[in-house]
């Protein structure tokens, strides 16, 4: 196996596990829901793409071949996490779960249309 | 070198997981846990990865993919539930 190839697998796993760890620290010390999901949807996603990252450059070297199935999941999983971590957030403010009581703005609790949407269920 | 990184690294984000139940098992609400959830789905897809490196196949391969496209699936149908009450809605007149 080329060298050079190896310390980019290797740095890029390195990075990746680094960033998994920060999500998870984050996802216990924060204070409330939304700066969690902050935490967890940002820094899980990009800990994760690079080591996948890695992954596809392990079997391109090892291989030779381009594996298109990696590629796949690096791209839905950039899609689809931010969205799944938006989702959830709306449902959880749209639920009632407060914010940290030490939080100053909520420009949400104003809006016309969440309390339409919070009243009619 | 490699196999070791990758060794290491899948301890790591053992530990990470170990985290995440954590706030699975104590989060005080709901979505707490859902988020929680949807973190370990995705280092599950970072374990499987891991592993496929370590075992030196890619016969695993489809399995990322696949554990992806499931957590995003369970992600949207439980915000949905706590946000409508309903995750599939029948009624027209809405």
């Amino acid at each position: 196996m080329n060298e050079i190839a190896n310390i980019a697998i290797i740095v890029l796993i390195i990075i990746g596990a680094f960033l998994s760890l920060v999500a998870a620290y984050g996802v216990i010390r924060l204070p409330d829901i939304y700066t969690r999901n902050h935490a967890a949807s940002k820094s899980a996603t990009l800990g994760v793409m690079s080591i996948l990252l890695g992954t596809l450059l392990f079997f391109y070297v090892k291989d030779g071949f381009f594996n298109s199935r990696v590629l796949l999941g690096i791209v839905f999983i950039f899609m689809t996490s931010p969205v799944a971590g938006h989702l959830i957030a709306r449902a959880a403010y749209n639920s009632g779960v407060q914010l940290w009581d030490k939080s100053v703005q909520d420009d949400l609790k104003n809006a016309p249309h969440m309390k339409k949407s919070a009243s009619k269920d | 070198m490699l196999n070791t990184v990758v060794l290491i690294a899948i301890l790591i984000i053992s530990a990470a997981t170990i985290g995440l139940i954590y706030r699975v098992i104590k989060g005080p609400t709901t979505p707490d846990r859902v988020v929680a959830l949807d973190a370990i789905g995705i280092n599950l897809v970072a374990i499987v990865a891991l592993i496929s490196i370590a075992l030196n196949t890619n016969a695993f391969v489809e399995v990322i993919l696949l554990i992806g496209i499931l957590a995003f699936i369970g992600t949207v149908a439980f915000s949905k539930y706590l946000e409508k009450g309903v995750i599939i809605e029948n009624e027209r007149d809405r």
